[in-house]
């Protein structure tokens, strides 16, 4: 989230788009429920199924599964033809008076550059046109001119029609209409809107693309940055903020540095390829905070190899692994499947061993029998976990997910009890960014242990080979930092010490080099102190000041509100640097004057910016940097020439595609996203499998760990399948009768839950239909608990630019079921 | 805090069954609260481990926590002073107690040898011997220091890791460190699905 939970009750309008909060976070929902009451704000829903969001929604409007984009665009013609968007803020906090290459252009589908073989996009023909001589960026501040942004996003958006718009998403006009007033009453200076989305956005192939709309759309009307407003991914688990940030996927390191490619071949060509450069720009220079790029990166080598990393050795940068191509979730198991893979033109081995703690791949990835095959090929795997699990136990997986004979897989598998929340204390950070301490409330049962100590117990064992035997490169294996008080057990709230960072030399005041800012030894302040010479240590510097001299601060419990927006400045901790809004400094004018003075998110003294934590220099004017500090040209991008898939959000149908795209029939699907090739890739057709199909969690159940909660399997006893009544009654299907649902990989069968929930969809003069199911049942329930995988039925489809999976649009057909729960056998 | 409202219901109970200043007979409500099992718990505060709300919990346990003490969970509930969900839980929140005291958990490490159709029992040390003899072994015969291009790579393809994304961010971190050591390009997590 770019704001909060609380922040929700400062909005005059509340999006909900690609989530269902008021199921899937109850609790943070109320926030909206409050806004609706004290301040009369209207919440909108929109979704293919009428949710409980939607019944406390002022307007719900339908929407055909995997359309938002053209959803979001037609709402932005909307604002642009109807002038109902913020121009001030649009002239002095985005990139809309910034002129684009001419290399640029969007034809049939595809923007420039593309090349169909790599199925790739050369970026570069998106780039700003920028001076040969003094590489100022070239700025038009009327917005006239037809290379600028403003003009080639008002041109993009056009052909998005209220009429095109009910073509494509089978939206009514009307209530498509009805909604895009509604947001756009946010295009100006006295109101907000928020945008609140969830899995129903990420999980496409085009996935990303939907949240740049979104963000584009924000910006547009000058919603980001200001108390209300924002862009804000509520998610889905207790800390996959924070796994995210400690960098869980492998194209990061913490804190969102780069992992190293082959390429960077040492520290110095890394500190120069990677970081965003400046370019010099007369009028609204940036202050481009990644310019303290070394810092981050030096101080976390400190943390990770401690005195082992020297200036003379490059902080021992040589010791990162280093990538070549996608090592993401669907390519470890493609990988592992194919028993090899290509990298840099070569070939190299393919996982053989496998470790997963607090994770059930078996359950959570798309193509259950693809990951069946694939586990099966490994020698060993070790799973850490609390409860026995489909992953635990995938070599004994029932008959009906087809996988290989249990007596043919040759796979050494370790099943660890670890420990639940309560079992240990430590950190979660939640989708607004608060980092919160939790205290250990009770022992594991039985012989299980944290998490923490069966790590670092199969660690210093792996060590200890190495000082023994020796083998391949030993050295950072050796050099790995982890002097905790008790190694094979880490005080976590040692290791939360060592994420925030400490001084390892005295650090002197930069404003009065006799001084000395912080002693060596010293735990950081935060970010701001961090060096690039070695002579601070820092895990996570997004984290740094989590925990300072004065104590931990994620544990912080006053919860005083004293502006009265619901930034409890000092409960617990937010990154970056405690700021409760990101990107506020765009919250306030040209000036530093508050758009609307009653929800000030920072506002300019005189002196300093006072109010929230500014996410600004403190003692800057307004007017010295942009707004947006961490983009390299200083403003929000209504153009982001970053992404793989394009600079503005285009409409694609999803990669199994129920109709053909209207806008571009040549180019259906997201022409940037790649598909699996082994024989259980299957991707289905619309001839074969014409219903559109989604899956959903339910309020009562939580993923797939609940299902050994018996109150809650009581809730929700059994798995089914909702469908609309018209095509229920044309299958012959009845309400509590049995329905079986086949994608190209598979069937599965549940009770009907026939449904006016959902509706049938008129596209293109023609109805269309979608049905849907939950996710939360699998092969290791409880016994009183039994039903399907979900994703047994899902593709490998995935997004260019997040390598997600598409789970929430793919193809099926739908019959009367016969048998009991099948797979299950 | 300067009392909390358990303490609030005892000192009126206690002001009342003297002075009988609330006008009828407080005693069964005496009686009642005498045998709430919280009355004698140890607080811990906590965060809901489920969705990405974090809601605050109480959780309290039997026992006082000194070292000789079992500690056990009697009772969830949220938490009143927590800014965001000011003392709500939701099903999945209010049924935590049976998540801690399930009966499901596992206990005992155990491994499932190549073919077998069973798991088989293990110690703690024999188990960490044997994965830690895996990765080792896998890391020597599948470690690439240099690619096809001839550039210094120092990665491990012959293993593979994914995390969750309801443990700490402290484990997060110690998990990255062991990937990084162990030269894992093959790395995700929940994050991404």
């Amino acid at each position: 989230m770019t704001n909060g939970w609380v922040d929700i009750k400062n909005a005059d309008v509340i999006l909900v788009m690609g989530g269902n909060p008021a199921e899937n976070h109850p609790c943070g929902f109320k926030w909206a429920i409050e806004a609706k009451k004290t301040r009369n704000a209207k919440i909108i829903s929109v979704d293919p199924r009428f949710t409980r969001t939607s019944a406390v929604a002022d307007i719900y409007a339908p929407i055909r599964p995997g359309t938002d984009i053209a959803f979001l665009n037609g709402i932005m013609r909307h604002a642009l033809a109807t002038g109902r968007f913020h121009e001030e803020y649009v002239k002095i906090h985005t990139n809309a008076p910034y002129i684009i290459s001419e290399k640029f252009s969007f034809d049939e589908g595809l923007f420039s550059g593309f090349n169909a073989e790599k199925q790739e996009y050369d970026k570069t023909q998106w780039a700003y046109e920028a001076d040969s001589k003094t590489k100022a960026y070239s700025v038009d501040p009327t917005m006239q001119h037809p290379r600028c942004v403003f003009q080639l996003l008002k041109k993009h958006v056009d052909r998005y029609t209220p009429e095109m718009v009910e073509q494509i998403c089978g939206t009514p006009k009307d209530q498509f209409l009805k909604v895009a007033d509604m947001v756009t009453s946010t295009g100006n200076a006295p109101r907000v809107g928020t945008v609140l989305y969830a899995l129903g956005w990420t999980q496409h192939s085009v996935g990303v693309q939907m949240i740049r709309g979104a963000a584009t759309m924000q910006l547009l009307l000058g919603n980001v940055g200001r108390p209300g407003g924002g862009v804000n991914a509520l998610r889905g688990h207790s800390n996959i903020q924070g796994a995210t940030d400690m960098a869980g996927t492998f194209e990061i390191l913490p804190g969102y540095l780069q992992t190293p490619r082959a390429e960077l071949v040492d520290l110095k060509t890394y500190l120069e390829k990677v970081p965003p450069q400046t370019l010099n720009q007369e009028a609204w220079t940036s202050m481009n905070y990644w310019s303290n790029y070394p810092k981050f990166m030096v101080s976390l080598l400190k943390a990770m190899y401690g005195k082992a990393a020297t200036k003379e050795n490059d902080f021992g940068y040589e010791w990162l692994p280093k990538v070549d191509g996608n090592y993401s979730w669907m390519y470890i198991f493609d990988d592992m499947y194919r028993g090899s893979a290509t990298r840099s033109g070569g070939t190299e081995p393919s996982p053989e061993g496998f470790i997963t703690f607090g994770m059930n791949p078996v359950g959570i990835g798309p193509n259950t029998q693809k990951t069946l095959a694939a586990l099966s090929k490994l020698k060993w795997m070790v799973v850490g976990e609390n409860y026995e699990i489909e992953t635990a136990t995938f070599w004994k997986a029932p008959k009906s997910y087809n996988g290989p004979e249990t007596s043919t897989i040759q796979t050494e598998v370790y099943q660890l009890p670890c420990s639940g929340f309560a079992e240990k204390d430590g950190t979660f950070t939640n989708s607004a960014r608060w980092l919160q301490w939790k205290w250990k409330a009770v022992d594991p049962p039985g012989e299980a242990k944290t998490d923490q100590e069966v790590l670092s117990r199969i660690f210093l064992a792996v060590r200890d080979l190495y000082k023994r035997e020796g083998g391949a490169l030993p050295e950072p294996v050796l050099n790995a930092s982890w002097a905790y008080t008790n190694p094979s057990s880490p005080d976590l709230g040692e290791v939360l010490k060592e994420t925030s960072g400490k001084a390892l030399a005295d650090i002197m005041d930069p404003k009065d080099p006799t001084k000395v800012l912080v002693k060596a030894g010293e735990q950081l302040a935060g970010f701001a102190q961090l060096q690039a010479d070695g002579s601070t240590m820092c895990g996570n510097w997004l984290h740094s000041g989590v925990y300072t001299q004065a104590g931990n601060m994620a544990a912080r419990r006053n919860n005083a509100d004293p502006t009265g927006l619901g930034m409890f400045p000092e409960w617990a901790f937010a990154w970056p640097a405690n700021r409760r809004v990101m990107y506020n400094r765009a919250s306030a004018d040209a000036d530093g004057k508050p758009w609307d003075s009653t929800r000030p998110g920072i506002v300019w003294n005189g002196e300093k910016w006072v109010g929230d934590v500014p996410d600004f220099k403190v003692d800057s004017p307004p007017g010295q940097f942009g707004a947006f500090i961490m983009n390299a040209e200083g403003v929000g991008r209504l153009f982001a020439p970053s992404l793989a898939d394009g600079p503005m959000a285009e409409h694609y149908e999803p990669i199994e595609a129920p109709v053909d795209n209207i806008l571009h029939p040549k180019v259906t699907s997201n022409p940037a996203s790649k598909r699996f090739k082994s024989d259980k890739d299957i991707y289905g057709k619309k001839e074969d499998f014409p219903i559109i199909c989604t899956t959903y969690r339910l309020t009562e159940l939580y993923h797939y760990w609940t299902e050994h909660t018996a109150i809650l399997n009581q809730l929700q006893p059994g798995f089914f399948i909702e469908i609309p009544e018209a095509l229920a009654a044309e299958k012959g299907i009845v309400n509590g009768g049995r329905a079986k649902v086949t994608s190209a990989r598979g069937s599965i069968e549940g009770v009907a839950m026939v449904t006016k929930r959902l509706r049938t969809l008129n596209i293109g003069g023609k109805p269309l239909w979608h049905i849907g199911f939950p996710i939360h049942w699998g092969y290791q329930d409880d016994p009183s608990h039994a039903g399907p995988l979900a994703n047994f039925l899902t593709p490998s489809a995935m997004d260019p630019n997040t390598w997600t999976p598409e789970f929430k649009t793919f193809l099926v057909k739908l019959e009367k079921g016969e048998n009991g729960n099948t797979p299950r056998s | 805090m300067a009392i909390s409202r358990r303490g609030f219901l005892q000192g009126s109970i206690l002001g009342g069954a003297a002075i009988s200043a609330f006008g009828f007979d407080v005693s069964p409500v005496h009686a009642q609260a005498k045998t709430l099992k919280i009355s004698r718990t140890s607080e811990t505060r906590s965060t809901c481990p489920y969705c990405s709300v974090s809601c605050g919990v109480i959780i309290h346990t039997l026992g006082d926590k000194a070292k000789n003490v079992k500690a056990a969970v009697v009772h969830v509930e949220g938490d009143p002073d927590h800014p965001i969900n000011r003392g709500t839980l939701c099903p999945k929140g209010s049924t935590l107690r049976e998540d801690i005291n399930n009966p499901n958990r596992l206990l005992t490490p155990k491994v499932r040898r190549p073919g077998a159709k069973d798991w088989e029992e293990i110690s703690w040390d024999n188990a960490i011997k044997g994965i830690a003899r895996h990765i080792k072994d896998t890391r020597d015969r599948t470690f690439v220091a240099k690619n096809a291009k001839g550039q210094t790579v120092n990665r491990t393809p012959g293993m593979a890791m994914i995390g969750g994304c309801t443990d700490t961010n402290e484990f997060n971190w110690l998990q990255w460190k062991f990937i990084t050591a162990m030269g894992i390009p093959y790395r995700d997590s929940q994050a991404r699905v």
